[in-house]
Parts: C-alpha cells; sequence; structure tokens
C-alpha cells in the first residue's frame, strides 16, 4: 500500500500504525464478505438480507447509508463557509422527513412486501410505472457509485497523495467481493461498521476542539471576531435574506428543505429505503427510521461543529476552491481533514482516514446492492425472463454486482477525462434526477391510477419536478466536479453545489459558488447546455429560486 | 450465524488496541515534534483505551458461542 503513495503535495502523513489500520479495515470487511456468502443462497437472502434485521440494524444501516464521506467533508467546509446555518440540512432537512417515513410511508413499503421503490409503483400503478422508474434508477445508481468512486479516489489523492488509479481498483474490488458474496446483508453489516468507525474516528475532533476553543461560550466568540457573530445563529438571521451568511429566507428552509426536498430524498430513495425493507418485521421497520433520525439529530457534532471549530483555531484562513487553485492555499473542503491532522497522532490519524474510506466504500456498496436489486427484480424478471428459478436469479444478482461495479469504474474514469478535457458527464446528472423524480411522481400522484400514473410520471417530469431536478442537477453536477473531485478549476464543493438549490435566485448569484456562476458560460460535453436551466429558472414566475432563495449578502462571504 | 455486534466489537478492540499500542510508544518515547495540537493531552492513549474497552465488551457480549 505505501508503494502506491505519490510525492504529490497532501494534507496528513500516515505513520506505519495508520497504515495498519487502514489495512485491517479492508481485511475485515472482506473477512465479513467471506464469512456470509454462506448465507446468501436465496434471493430473499441476497436481495433482502433475509429480511431478519433487527430495528438498530436497519437503522444503523439506513443512516450510514447517508452519512457517506461527502457528506462529513462537504457538510464540514460548508459550516465553516456558512456557520452554523448548515445544521438545518441535518435538523431541518431530514429528521422530520425520516419521521415521516417511520410513520407513513413505511407501512405502506413494508406491507406490500415489495423490494423496491419501483416494484412499489408497480402495485401502484402498473408496469409500465416500474419500467420507467427501474430503469432510470438503476442507470442513475450505478453511475453515482462510479462516482463515488472518482471521489474517494480524488480524496485520497488530495488527503494522502494516493494514486487515484490504485484507489479505484482497489476500493471497487472491494466492494465488489463482499457484496457479489454477502449480498444486501454484507453490504448492510458493513454499513453499521462504518458507521462505528465514523464515530470512533471523527468524535475525536469537536472534543479536543471544543478543549481547545475553551468551550462553547468562548468558541462562540471567537467566531464572531473572525467571521461574524451570525456564524453560530440558526435562526435570528433568516428573517431576511440579506441577514445571514448563506442568503437565505427561512421560509425556504421550512416549505422548501423540509416540506419538499427532504420529504422527496428521504421518503422514496431506494438507496436508503431498501436498508429498512430488510427490517423483520414492520414495527421494526418503523422503528428503523426513528433510530436513524435520533442518531441523525447528533451528527452535526462530528460534522457542522468541526467546520466551526475551524474557523476559530485554524491558523490560517481557508478560501473558496477557486482562491484556493491559485493561491495554492487551503479550501473550505479541506477543513476537515485538516482538524483532523491539527489533533490525531498516529493511530489516530489512521482511524479519521479508515472513517473516510469506509463512508465512500459504504456508499458504493449502497448503490451497487441497490442496483442488484433493482436489475434483477424490476428489469431482467419481468421483462426478459420471468421463468427463472431462484437460484437463476441469485446468480443473475451475483453477474449484476460485478458488471455493476466495472460499470462504475468505467464512470470514474469518465469522470476522470471529463477533469482532463473539461467534458461534463451530462448523461449522469440527467438520469440522477429523473429516477428520483420519476419515484416522487408516483407518490405524489397518488390517487392516479395505470396510465394516470404514467402520465403524472411524465407531467411531473415535464413541468413540476423541472425546478426541483434543475436544483439536484445542478448540485449533482458539483458533486461531479466539486472541490473534492479536483482543484484545477474554481470550485467551492460538494454541499455548497446542493446549497445552490437553496441559494439560486432571480437575476442574482450572489450565493452561488464560483463553479456553478461559470457553469452558466459553459456547455456539457454531451451537448446540454448548463445555463439553459438557469435561463428558465430566471424566467419562472414562480421556480423555487424564488421561493426558497433570496438575494444573498456579500458582506457575509469573506473573499 | 455471528451477530454484527460481534464484528464492531472486533474493529473496536483491534483499533482500540493499535492506536493504544502507538500512543503508549510515544509516551515512553516522546518525538522532539509531535505534529500535532494538544499532544500533552495524549489523545491516542485514552481514546485508544476508550475503544479497546468498548471493544472487548462487545466482543465478550456478542461473542458466537454465547449468541447461539
Amino acid at each position: 500500500m505505501t508503494m502506491a503513495m505519490l510525492v504529490a503535495p497532501r494534507l496528513v502523513h500516515l505513520s506505519a500504525v495508520d497504515v495498519i489500520i487502514i489495512a485491517f479495515y479492508f481485511a475485515l470487511v472482506l473477512g465479513i464478505g467471506f464469512y456470509l456468502r454462506g448465507r446468501a443462497n436465496t434471493g430473499e437472502d441476497f436481495f433482502m438480507a433475509g429480511r431478519e434485521m433487527t430495528a438498530w440494524v436497519a437503522g444503523l444501516s439506513f443512516l450510514s447509508a447517508n452519512l457517506g464521506a461527502l457528506e462529513l467533508m462537504g457538510w464540514a467546509g460548508s459550516a465553516y463557509q456558512y456557520g452554523i446555518l448548515a445544521t438545518h440540512w441535518y435538523w431541518i432537512g431530514a429528521i422530520p422527513a425520516m419521521l415521516f417515513l417511520a410513520l407513513v410511508m413505511m407501512p405502506f413499503y413494508y406491507i406490500s412486501k415489495t423490494h423496491s421503490v419501483p416494484g412499489y409503483l408497480k402495485l401502484r400503478f402498473g408496469e409500465p410505472a416500474r419500467a420507467l422508474s427501474a430503469v432510470s434508477f438503476a442507470f442513475m445508481t450505478v453511475l453515482m457509485s462510479g462516482v463515488n468512486m472518482f471521489a474517494m479516489a480524488k480524496v485520497m489523492q488530495i488527503v494522502l497523495g494516493w494514486d487515484i488509479n490504485f484507489s479505484i481498483w482497489v476500493s471497487s474490488l472491494t466492494v465488489a467481493i463482499y457484496v457479489t458474496l454477502g449480498g444486501l446483508r454484507s453490504a448492510i453489516f458493513n454499513e453499521v461498521l462504518q458507521f462505528f468507525l465514523i464515530w470512533a474516528g471523527a468524535l475525536l475532533i469537536p472534543i479536543l476542539g471544543l478543549y481547545e476553543a475553551r468551550g462553547w461560550a468562548s468558541l462562540k466568540l471567537q467566531i464572531a471576531q473572525r467571521a461574524s457573530e451570525q456564524y453560530v445563529h440558526l435562526w435570528s438571521g433568516l428573517g431576511s435574506f440579506t441577514g445571514n451568511p448563506m442568503g437565505i429566507h427561512w421560509t425556504g428552509i421550512v416549505f422548501g428543505l423540509a416540506s419538499i426536498i427532504s420529504m422527496g430524498y428521504w421518503t422514496t430513495d431506494f438507496l436508503v429505503v431498501q436498508r429498512i425493507l430488510a427490517a423483520k418485521d414492520i414495527r421494526s421497520a418503523e422503528l428503523a427510521p426513528i433510530i436513524g433520525a435520533g442518531f441523525k439529530m447528533l451528527v452535526p457534532v462530528i460534522v457542522i461543529l468541526p467546520g466551526l471549530l475551524g474557523l476559530a483555531v485554524l491558523p490560517e484562513k481557508l478560501v473558496p476552491e477557486s482562491v484556493a487553485a491559485v493561491t495554492g492555499g487551503h479550501s473550505y473542503n479541506d477543513v476537515l481533514p485538516l482538524m483532523l491532522a491539527r489533533y490525531c497522532g498516529p493511530g489516530l490519524l489512521g482511524l479519521g482516514i479508515t472513517a473516510l474510506i469506509a463512508g465512500f466504500m459504504s456508499g458504493m456498496a449502497g448503490n451497487v446492492s441497490a442496483f442488484t436489486t433493482v436489475w434483477t427484480y424490476d428489469i431482467y424478471r419481468p421483462f426478459f425472463n420471468s421463468e427463472g428459478s431462484d437460484h437463476h436469479y441469485v446468480n443473475m444478482g451475483r453477474w449484476t454486482t460485478v458488471i455493476g461495479v466495472l460499470i462504475s469504474v468505467g464512470t470514474a474514469y469518465l469522470v476522470m477525462v471529463r477533469e482532463h478535457h473539461g467534458l461534463r458527464a451530462g448523461a449522469v446528472q440527467l438520469l440522477h434526477c429523473s429516477a428520483v423524480r420519476d419515484s416522487r411522481a408516483g407518490n405524489a400522484l397518488e390517487t392516479s391510477d395505470g396510465p394516470g400514473g404514467i402520465l403524472g410520471i411524465a407531467v411531473w417530469d415535464a413541468f413540476v419536478g423541472q425546478h426541483v431536478v434543475m436544483g439536484e442537477s445542478r448540485s449533482f453536477r458539483a458533486a461531479l466536479c466539486g472541490a473534492l473531485a479536483s482543484r484545477q478549476r474554481p470550485r467551492t464543493g460538494y454541499v455548497s453545489g446542493a446549497l445552490v438549490f437553496y441559494s439560486v435566485r432571480h437575476g442574482h448569484r450572489g450565493g452561488q459558488s464560483g463553479n456553478e456562476a461559470d457553469a452558466g458560460q459553459r456547455t456539457d460535453g454531451l451537448g446540454i447546455r448548463v445555463d439553459g436551466s438557469s435561463r428558465s429558472r430566471e424566467r419562472s414566475a414562480v421556480s423555487e429560486a424564488s421561493f426558497l432563495g433570496g438575494c444573498g449578502n456579500r458582506r457575509f462571504h469573506r473573499s | 450465524m455471528v451477530s454484527i455486534w460481534f464484528f464492531i466489537g472486533i474493529s473496536l478492540a483491534v483499533n482500540g488496541a493499535l492506536i493504544l499500542a502507538a500512543g503508549l510508544y510515544q509516551l515512553v518515547n516522546p518525538p522532539e515534534n509531535p505534529g500535532i495540537v494538544l499532544y500533552n493531552l495524549h489523545a491516542n492513549v485514552w481514546w485508544g483505551a476508550v475503544l479497546l474497552v468498548f471493544g472487548l465488551i462487545y466482543c465478550f457480549r456478542f461473542k458466537p458461542g454465547r449468541q447461539s
């Protein structure tokens, strides 16, 4: 492993014990995969983990599927950039939707005994609705896995100086082996393991950070001196668009983030819902999201707090990616690795890096296992071979896992090519968006039947989902191109890209990151005019821009 | 089947032992330039010990024989 470490500039340097800890993680996840291979012989075992997960296992897995390393590093960077406002994306943007999933949606999903969200749409609207949803979801999710893979490799290159090809192939082969052998059960086991590793690796930063900052009250004072008092207020600045660093309004947070976006993600994204469907009974299925929500409330401690601490204790001032690329300094997105390197000596540093790797690999495994299930149950079985035996479908699932990982590797290299030649993976973002909106459309149009459901999805695609999707598209593009993935161009990062959805506004780009502003001037590699969405957004009378956004306040945006 | 919590215990215990050992080594052989802030707190010693204890508790509580 050390052979692969390059001489390239890096944020941290690993000692021998750090490398041993990382190697142990890989050995353990592979060991779990080999151990579980004998328990994935039936379709129910391989695709649904035998539907025997307890509420705690399903709940922690459900949360871990969302708690990737991009989220950890991205939201820490956003906390540094925008202050404690980033916490809204946890407490307002997740908890209500997770509870809604538990209390309202899970009974529908679980009692129907469906294998997937597209399967649920089939029960409600018929086969064509499932086909449309399954195909778009399958493409989206396997390509997402590739994006995750590339992002991990890029982060490892930036943080540790590792060779990007080495990171891609080692992570993809590891995921392929343990998911192929153990199916969803193996993915869930490793997600729960990841949950513990993340907390073990990241919790020390806020503990030591608060010690160094001499407590919360002192931390607030230091942030007020170095940035602005508004960086530590959750609500007081949200009465106007200009009163907070993010340039948002409370109506956007409450009626946009909490009521629309988070509901769509947490209740229909099969990647996370699949973990709950593996619960052993309906009580566990309802409890699992509640357990996940409980821990989700605590995640800001290891994500937002390090970003705030960085504002107070880091000697250097972090800057946007665009500035960092020119000056060679550190960007907002480097705040978590910088805090890790600040406090963690030999061993602890390895554990922290392992937590990041585990987060990335868990994301990949989640995408691949969801892809495998949807392909086998919602595409292959109904449309290609409906007479196969259970054993046949399990074999199909194993092969699909391998092929899915290979497609993901191809996607990762596609994104890498884009990095070098300026191409945009437009198809990826379109598929991502179509998959999400299809599932949303199905649930939103609950009163429709058969053709009405299909029509509803089409209508959603054409009109209703347009503005929502554009926001997702932009955030996804930012995830692809964000600072975690490149330092070659002006970028602010993954979460900053997500924030764009809430900060884009009529004729004003005050709250946008540099890359998003630049995006309006470029054309996708696949011929998709990037600023087309921007123009339509500006023309819209009631777009999410006016609904969610404000006019920003540059005085909070430190150059 | 071996409980997932047993694997968690193994992970915490091994990582805790390695971190604790690295911390104790530094305690005995203090580096000239630790390179980290708050080195005097020896976080890897007590954090490693915490992980080791939790890991061992999980391993014992959910060891395979006990589960069956």
